[in-house]
């Protein structure tokens, strides 16, 4: 079956493009044709024969949606392709959906297992309550892969580059500005680990320890929603079913219950170690490892281990 | 300016997820629907806000049948003009995109405004499916939405980071956390929603390209692991040696 997948490669090749060209390559049988846009070296894209590229065709430079849709859509016409798989990454989700129906084809959106032979493909629903299967009846067929939910399967090879040579017509929408967010730490939907926080740490002052343990670990940090409307923290930062959804393999949460609506974002976690005075709190049921405990001397604690581990 | 805001029904967050008729249908029994909160909080009342501020309507539109008045009555609580329903089940993704843009294509509308997802598919699908349809720019996950003339000033999160982004209306943009602050409905408001019109449309001929077959419940956790909180290098080593998380 030939399959088509598009990174994202602004700033470079990120690990859930590396997860959606894997993907892409086990759905086409072992090698599938890689389309990009943004700024990657051809060393970069040529490594990606690694997780299964057989070709990557590049496009250098910034394209809006509407540029890039069309990117896609050609280079697949081209290819014949009958499966497109994305990251359903920020692009992902403004693309992605746009591509399918151009082409015509039923599009799945963060696929967390690979597809069955009929396409039927398995996906969370209900904000992480509940999975669901989804069968794509169309003849082409759009799949886009959840960050973070499938490992990536490494080999060897090189893939050859081409680049992209069409009219994709000029951008609609411009770029004015850009900032980076907390700098050299994963953003939070793609974070492997994160350390959270919520209420139990009683005003924005005490987040040194929060950090402190972030720092130690290289995690990410995130934390409840009356933290974030309080203005203890950056919207960004909040989690759970209105906020960020997220599955880290480790996520720490500390002084935080574990409401229903929290839970929803971040019940997908691998591993859950939940930090809290109360013995009760909900947060415990959802828990792997519970620490029953005063987070002000537990984290300087988990902190100070983390480091003589890390030094061993 | 003319504003439609799409708008649909999600279970109360607290709802029970069950399913029923052989794990195929979501069992509705006992469970209460609310507004998609990223459409009633931010969505909705960023163009009620702009609508205050430039003048012009809000209009919203909902693929659902008439189980969905509620919630509908409520966003004209909020402050929306007038409203309309689509009658038919939300089939799929493509197919409630589609039946907005067979509505939407001869209205003329300068803003199209969506949720950044519903909280039942987390899809995030239907506001870029609606912007193809009609040929329109589409700019997902808006923090901040500013309009002068006929152009918008956008911020959304970006790879990495944040971004300002312009574009020329008309445009469809599904609104993030931080697009506006969530408002509660007054008397006043519920009171004039009563009589605000809800226009009921029969739907555009259109076949769905997905369905889902199958419901499941995630695995269950096997239990919590209680660790003394004197000792945090038996935690570490856990993660290390047990979970191989570290
Ligand atoms: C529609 C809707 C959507 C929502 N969406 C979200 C969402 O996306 N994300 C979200 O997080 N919430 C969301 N909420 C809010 C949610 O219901 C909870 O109110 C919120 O998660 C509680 O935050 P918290 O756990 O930080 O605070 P609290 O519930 O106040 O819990 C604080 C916890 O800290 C513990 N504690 C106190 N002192 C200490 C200490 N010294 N050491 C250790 N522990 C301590 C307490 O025992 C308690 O368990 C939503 C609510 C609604 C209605
Ligand atoms: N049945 C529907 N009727 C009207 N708008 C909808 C409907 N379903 C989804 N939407 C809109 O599309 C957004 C994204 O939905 P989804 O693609 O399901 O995540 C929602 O936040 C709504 O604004």
């Amino acid at each position: 079956m030939s399959v088509l997948v598009y990174i994202d490669s602004k700033g470079g090749v990120a690990k859930n493009s590396l997860e959606a060209v894997s993907y892409g390559s086990q759905v086409g049988g072992g090698s599938a044709v890689v389309v990009t846009s943004g700024d990657a070296s051809n060393d970069d894209l040529a490594a990606l024969g690694k997780y299964g590229a057989s070709k990557v065709i590049a496009h250098n430079g910034d394209l809006d949606g509407q540029q890039t849709t069309k990117l896609v859509a050609e280079v697949a016409q081209a290819e014949g392709a009958k499966v497109i798989i994305f990251s359903q990454d920020l692009t992902g989700k403004a693309v992605a959906p746009r591509v399918a129906v151009r082409l015509n084809a039923g599009f799945v959106s963060g696929a967390i297992e690979l597809p069955t032979s009929d396409f039927k493909v398995k996906v969370n629903a209900f904000s992480g309550k509940a999975q669901s299967l989804v069968k794509i009846n169309s003849d082409v067929k759009v799949i886009s892969v959840l960050p973070n939910s499938l490992g990536v399967t490494e080999g060897s090879g090189s893939a050859e580059v081409t680049s992209f040579s069409g009219d994709l017509g000029s951008a609609k929408v411009t770029i004015t500005e850009q900032a980076e967010v907390s700098g050299d730490r994963a953003p939070l939907p793609e974070a492997e680990l994160v350390v959270s926080a919520g209420r139990g740490l009683k005003g924005p002052e005490n987040w040194g320890i929060v950090e402190d343990l972030a720092d130690a670990l290289e995690a990410t940090t995130a934390c409840s929603r009356p933290v974030a409307d309080s203005g203890w923290r950056p919207h960004h930062e909040h989690v759970g079913q209105t906020g960020v959804a997220i599955r880290p393999n480790l996520y720490i949460a500390a002084g935080i219950s574990g409401a229903i609506q929290h839970l929803a974002g971040v019940n997908g976690g691998k591993v859950i170690v939940v930090i809290n005075t109360d013995p009760e709190a909900p947060f415990f049921k959802a828990a792997d490892y519970g620490v029953v405990g005063d987070a002000f001397e537990v984290l300087p604690r988990l902190t100070e281990a983390v480091k003589k581990f890390k030094s061993a | 300016m003319k504003i439609l805001v799409c708008i649909s029904k999600a279970p109360d967050t607290t709802a029970k997820i069950n399913f029923t008729d052989g794990n195929t249908k979501f069992d509705e029994a006992g469970v209460q629907y609310i507004v998609n909160p990223y459409d009633e909080w931010y969505a909705l009342v960023r163009g009620i806000e702009l609508k205050e501020a430039n003048g012009g309507t809000v209009t919203t539109v909902t693929v659902g049948t008439a189980a969905d008045d509620p919630i509908i009555r409520k966003a004209l609580a909020i402050g929306a003009d007038n409203a309309v329903r689509i009658d038919s089940e939300a089939k799929d993704a493509f197919f409630t995109a589609k039946q907005i843009a067979e509505y939407a294509k001869s209205e003329g509308f300068d803003l199209i405004l969506t949720g950044k997802e519903t909280i039942n598919y987390n899809g995030s699908q239907v506001g870029a499916m609606i912007a193809e349809l009609l040929d329109l720019p589409y700019v997902s996950l808006a923090t901040d939405l500013q309009i002068a003339g006929s152009t918008a000033t956008i911020k959304r999160e970006a790879k990495g980071g944040k971004e300002t982004v312009q574009v020329s209306t008309p445009l469809v943009l599904s609104a993030s956390k931080g697009l506006a602050e969530q408002r509660i409905p007054n008397m006043r408001g519920i009171m004039a929603a009563r009589t605000k019109p809800l226009n009921v449309v029969s739907p555009a001929d259109v076949t769905p390209l997905t369905e889902t077959v199958e419901y499941s419940l995630p695995p269950e956790k096997g239990g919590v692991k209680l660790i003394d909180p004197e000792n945090m290098d038996e935690l570490v080593s856990l993660l290390h040696n047990e979970a191989k998380v570290i």
